[in-house]
């Protein structure tokens, strides 16, 4: 069995019920007006047609000769109108086929009415003794019948009116209807809405966005519901935020200490004690690496705070690039292909930051030879890093910007951090600019960096 | 081989930067707290002074401040990474430079003896400018005969700068001659010692005479 299709959009579900209830609510209430009126009419007309039947009787009856003859049957036939029949015994006057049976068995000892549908309209049907006072002043039928046949139709117009402005009343009810439904369905989406757009903003990382509150309904509620929850949230990532900044002040102290001393542990070490000599180096080094660890945790804290500034100042990018690679010695591993000029606002130690740490990885996982390039024009300065290795797998580009995320578990650790690719991109979109992580066509890791090159300023 | 005053709270990384700066040969004494350091500064009359921003009582932009006032000694400001606002502020209160800590000791010593070094830039003669007359021998300069007090560091900009009148310097290109700095140099440090000198040479330090700057590039002497 196929199912209807359910309407998607909730502003398409209230609408429909919003109409289907006004338009059943006042279709049911007309009809019952109608309905009521109607059957209050019908009442009224009958005992007002049998009233006006035994009045004519009444009139006509005072000076009957009885027993009757059929003169006396016609001419009491004759002076009650139309649709009249009179009997008495054997005698008839006047034709009624409509007139049944049961109905004139009834109409012996009492007046009798019913309502039928003929042919043409509705009719009431009407049948009563004519009831004589007798010598012994005792009253009893004096078996004169009288039968009527009245036309019910003009009423039943009436009732059909009124059923027309019920069906009307209805038809209007529709359109203000809808609007309602309209005016209402907005006025509950627009709090979703505006529920939805926080939410997407929470998501898109805005720990700010909250939801403009207004009244007291369920939806101000959820809404307040919703910005306590964010609230909560923003407040536990500051905290944790403010961990790992706290955490990497406190090993700076120590690590000042320990940077301080090492060097002087290692240069007094006796040479004849090779193990000695080698543990010694082996601080220095790995004080050097924790140095190296607790600078970058501070920078990511940094980012992660909003804290980080950007100090932008005109760079030649050219001699930015070999001044990187030169002070890394790397001039020799690296093919550089750059204009003659190129210069740029920027800020310089971070464009180092991440050029080193394109390079540097290039030259760590990649094979040579490692390429630098480098376009610029006034307003963009792209730089694109590319090595000749086996290049990225599609599941560690997606994920080659996470912090400390290996893309090997079983290669030995690189020296870095594990920051430094998310430490680059904050670095690129603190300048405005963007990060990509690809492969090259020849299959070795390529990384641009795409930067403004004036900063929003006159160049 | 310079009598140093570490100022510094951490008393382990007093301790270890002491150890560490007798190996280069020079002399420590240290003080833990701001109020103790100038005590120690007076007694001492250090040649150097290394000095901790975050000290407990008076901090170290106080302390740099009046030492400051007292003369020309240099001054290095110990300092976090990306404490912007540390660097600034210790510039401005008239540190001659700053490390970041954790520092490694050969750096510091380099800084050491880069700010300390009041010998001049291949000029030997006595040149007059205007009202100034700088001695790159016997490094001495003198407005209107009044000697001129200035730190090692200000003398070799003005020496660098003075040395090829009209020539325009990048921040760059001081930063590696009168710094000896690496190429990632902080063009602050120039900016503010340029600031410094102008106080102490120009007649109106808004409008200067000297040491003028050039937009975009740099800073020039004169033309006087």
């Amino acid at each position: 069995m196929r199912r209807l299709p359910q309407p998607r959009g909730l502003r398409v579900r209230l609408v429909l019920a919003f109409v289907l209830v006004a338009v059943l609510g006042a279709t049911a209430a007309a009809w019952a007006a109608a309905a009521s009126a109607g059957a209050a009419i019908v009442v009224e007309a009958e005992r007002r047609t049998i009233e006006n039947l035994v009045h004519q009787i009444g009139m006509t009856t005072a000076d009957l000769s009885y027993p009757p003859t059929q003169d006396t049957l016609d001419a009491l036939r004759t002076s009650m109108g139309e649709d009249i029949q009179v009997t008495y015994q054997g005698l008839r006057s006047g034709n009624l086929p409509l007139i049944t049976d049961e109905l004139r068995a009834a109409a012996h000892d009492r007046l009798v009415h019913q309502r039928v549908v003929g042919p043409d309209g509705p009719k009431l049907l009407i049948g009563t003794p004519i009831v004589i006072t007798g010598l012994d002043l005792r009253r009893a039928p004096s078996g004169i019948e009288v039968y009527a046949v009245r036309d019910l139709s003009a009423f039943e117009r009436q009732v059909d009116g009124l059923f027309a402005t019920a069906a009307l009343t209805s038809a209007v009810a529709l359109p203000v209807a809808v609007l309602l439904a309209l005016v209402a369905a907005s006025g509950v989406l627009r709090p979703v809405s505006r529920v939805r757009d926080t939410a997407r903003a929470l998501t898109a990382g805005d720990m700010s966005a909250r939801i403009p509150t207004r009244g007291g309904d369920e939806l101000a509620e959820l809404s307040e519901t919703i910005n306590r929850m964010a609230d909560a949230l923003q407040e536990s990532m500051a905290e944790q935020r403010r961990f790992v900044a706290d955490v990497s002040h406190e090993l700076r102290t120590p690590l000042s200490a320990l940077t301080a001393v090492v060097e002087v542990l290692a240069a007094s070490v006796d040479d004849r004690l090779p193990t000695a000599r080698e543990s010694a180096e082996l601080a220095v080094a790995e004080t050097q690496r924790l140095v190296a660890l607790v600078e970058d945790l501070m920078e990511v804290s940094r980012f992660d705070a909003g804290t980080a500034h950007l100090r932008v100042e005109p760079v030649e990018v050219t001699h930015a690039i070999r001044d990187c690679l030169r002070a890394r010695g790397w001039l020799e591993q690296v093919q550089v292909d750059m204009p003659e000029q190129a210069p740029a606002l920027l800020d310089r130690r971070r464009l180092d930051v991440v050029l080193a740490n394109l390079v540097g990885n290039a030259l760590r996982h990649g094979d040579p030879p490692v390429q630098v390039r480098l376009r610029a024009d006034d307003d963009l300065v792209e730089i694109e890093v590319t090595d000749h290795g086996p290049g990225l797998s599609p599941e560690v580009l997606a994920h080659a910007f996470d912090r400390f995320y290996k893309a090997d578990a079983a290669r030995p650790r690189s020296p870095g951090s594990g920051l430094g690719l998310a430490i680059s991109l904050a670095n690129a979109r603190l300048h405005g600019g963007d990060l990509l992580a690809g492969n090259a066509e020849g299959g070795g890791a390529r990384f641009v960096l795409r930067l403004p090159g004036n900063h929003g300023e006159q160049a | 081989m310079a009598v140093i005053l570490l100022i510094e709270d951490d008393p382990q990384v007093c301790r270890a930067l002491q150890l560490a700066l007798a190996r280069y040969e020079h002399t420590v004494s240290t003080a833990g707290t701001g109020e103790d350091g100038m005590r120690e500064f007076r007694s001492a009359t250090p040649d150097l002074v290394v000095l901790d921003v975050m000290l407990p009582g008076m901090d170290g932009f106080e302390v740099c401040r009046r030492i400051r006032a007292q003369g020309a000694v240099p001054i290095i400001m110990l300092t976090a990474r990306g404490d912007d606002f540390d660097v600034v502020a210790g510039l401005a209160a008239g540190a001659d430079d700053y490390v970041v800590k954790p520092v490694q000791p050969a750096v510091l010593d380099a800084r050491i003896r880069a700010v300390m070094r009041r010998g001049s830039v291949r000029s030997d003669e006595v040149r007059t400018h205007g009202d100034l007359t700088i001695d790159a021998v016997g490094a001495m300069v003198s407005k209107r005969g009044q000697p001129v007090a200035l730190t090692p560091i200000e003398l070799r900009t003005l020496l660098t700068l003075s040395g090829s009148p009209g020539r325009v310097f990048t921040r760059q290109q001081l930063l590696e001659q009168v710094w000896e700095h690496d190429y990632l140099g902080d063009s602050r440090l120039v900016d503010n010692c340029v600031q410094r000198l102008r106080a102490k040479i120009e007649d109106v330090p808004a409008e200067p005479e000297y040491v003028q700057t050039v937009r975009g590039f740099g800073y020039r002497f004169g033309p006087v």
